[in-house]
């Protein structure tokens, strides 16, 4: 039985993603700020095989997404997602979103920012450095030596299992790049964000003491 | 189908690589309009951009000007960042360029922008993004929709209008007013709820990857009772040239200083020739060939989109002037009668 699939947030990212993870067997459910009535239609006709419902239903699947705009993460529910595996494909990316103190004042990763709004989950970053037209061409089957890999990281082992077993079933390798606190090698402007690598070349890259 | 141009500006090179002056692409853009007027190319958006690249900062002044100037084209913002603006000027510079050119030719395309540079430069915070966009893109049309000059108002992101005169008033009763996107599912659904036409900003992937989102705006505005005015416009980039290979290699090194600005900003690395040549090829989204290609790789994406318009950006990163002129010649004379032609024939 595969994991469920929750994405909050139905923006380029999270319909690429919903239309990704539908291609790959996933039982995929989606969700706005808005009713699920409200996404309907738009579930239908833009991610066909997924399910639009209200954000805490999304927020109750096996593996939550947050692809919102990052500068909206305060309207994530904590409560909802306390407990929850949840993936952090947000970035902060100041030149092309602007500066937001929350991000701008704090030293750490953004996806450390959130962990901590979302005290109760356990947060893992991944999915943020691969553009969202890449996510459904670049995928490749396991195996295929050009395969491009995504690194994850996060601070819970468990967690960060099933993520990676995610992103190998939408088609791309996962790369352990160590705790939460390591993702910062693959936050904006890095040479991981803006580039495409196979696995063994993300891991050079990543050159972490607890990378795979 | 109408064909087009748009343009931010373009701020010609200096031999050494420096820029020269920002008032010179001012001029050059008034010099494209008139001549896309001449040779009869339908359409011309000019994009709100604050940059020295890409000075356009003004669209309704350059508009007014070329109202003034052209008797045929088409003119509108492409797009005008009403998030950071005041609706009331914006409405009222087009209003005023609309009865300059003696009415109906005149639009407003109303957008957030794709960078985020207005909000410092007129003292806004991105924090209010959202609601910036929708409450002054509702004040907008307010304004046009109003029946007579007296317009009552209220909202947060500017002073309430309590039956305060607007003037002019658009020489036909209102504008068409266009909503830009990028392509995301939701603007399209909120474009078509609001019954307002649609235009595509696609700079990047495979354009007729929008085809589920046109959908989706055209069943959007079908939902909410919307039978009129549900059109779909498309932006990509593209440059004409007489031959396929000219075209590619006059747009190469504006693309070239345009990626090494943006990644200068962004922290991208230095662009490769191969990412360029990867989208000068249908199906992908640089429209640069001769008038065929160009021609047939707009009939295909029409098959998916259905749009009404079709309208190109060629200049950027300091295209020699000259490539422009050209290409805007080409499109109006070669390339919108081998439009008209195969889609006839379909």
């Amino acid at each position: 039985m595969h994991p469920t699939i929750g994405i909050l947030g139905a923006g380029r990212v999270g319909t690429a993603l919903a239309r990704q993870a539908v291609k790959a067997g996933y039982r995929v459910r989606i969700a706005t700020a808005q009713p699920a009535a409200d996404i309907d239609l738009l579930v239908n006709i833009v991610t066909p095989g997924a399910q639009a419902v209200d954000a805490s239903e999304a927020a109750a699947s096996d593996l939550v997404i947050v692809a919102i705009p990052l500068h909206k993460y305060r309207t994530l529910n904590p409560a909802d997602l306390a407990g929850r595996i949840v993936i952090d494909a947000m970035n902060y990316w100041a030149p092309v979103d602007g500066v937001h103190d929350d991000f701008e004042a704090d030293a750490r990763t953004s996806s450390e920012v959130v962990a901590q709004f979302l005290a109760g989950s356990r947060v893992v970053k991944s999915l943020n450095h691969i553009g969202y037209h890449e996510m459904e061409e670049d995928d490749r089957p396991a195996g295929d030596p050009e395969r491009r890999a995504l690194a994850v990281a996060g601070d819970d082992a468990n967690a960060k299992d099933l993520v990676r077993g995610f992103i190998d079933r939408l088609g791309y390798d996962a790369v352990d790049a160590g705790p939460l606190a390591a993702g910062r090698v693959f936050e904006p402007t890095t040479a991981i964000f803006t580039g495409s690598y196979t696995a063994p070349a993300l891991r050079a890259l990543v050159q972490h003491p607890l990378a795979a | 189908m109408e064909i087009g141009a748009y343009s931010f500006g373009d701020t010609q090179l200096n031999p050494d690589g420096s820029s020269r002056s920002t008032a010179e692409a001012t001029k050059n853009l008034f010099d494209a309009i008139v001549h896309a007027d001449r040779v009869g190319l339908d359409y011309f958006g000019v994009g709100e951009h604050h940059t020295v690249s890409m000075p356009a900062s003004s669209p309704g002044t350059i508009i007014a000007a070329a109202a003034a100037a052209t008797t045929q084209i088409t003119l509108g913002s492409a797009a005008s960042i009403i998030g950071t603006d005041d609706p009331v000027r914006v409405f009222q510079q087009f209003a005023t360029a609309d009865a300059i050119s003696g009415g109906g030719r005149i639009e407003i395309t109303a957008g957030r922008g794709s960078s985020v540079e207005t909000f410092p430069l007129f003292g806004y915070d991105l924090n209010d993004y959202d609601e910036l966009y929708a409450q002054k893109l509702d004040l907008l049309l307010t304004l046009n929709n109003n029946t007579t000059e007296n317009v009552t108002w209220s909202g947060t992101a500017r002073p309430s209008l309590p039956d305060l005169a607007v003037v002019p008033r658009p020489v036909q009763g209102s504008l068409p007013i266009w909503i830009a996107t990028g392509g995301s599912a939701p603007s399209s659904a909120r474009a078509g709820r609001l019954g307002l036409p649609l235009a595509y900003a696609i700079i990047g992937g495979q354009p007729h990857r929008f085809a589920p989102l046109a959908q989706l705006y055209r069943q959007s505005a079908a939902a909410a009772g919307h039978t009129e005015n549900i059109k779909v416009s498309v932006a990509t980039f593209g440059l004409v040239a007489p031959t396929k290979k000219e075209a590619v290699e006059r747009m190469y090194p504006g693309w070239v200083n345009l990626n090494v600005e943006m990644g200068r900003l962004r922290g991208w690395p230095a662009p490769q020739k191969g990412a360029y040549l990867a989208q000068v090829d249908a199906p992908n989204a640089y429209f640069v060939g001769d008038p065929d290609d160009v021609a047939e790789r707009i009939v295909a994406l029409h098959g998916h989109l259905g749009h009404m318009r079709h309208f190109f950006q060629g200049d950027h990163g300091g295209l020699p002037h000259e490539y422009l002129m050209e290409s805007i010649t080409l499109l109006a004379t070669e390339v919108k009668p081998r439009v008209e032609r195969l889609l006839a024939a379909k």
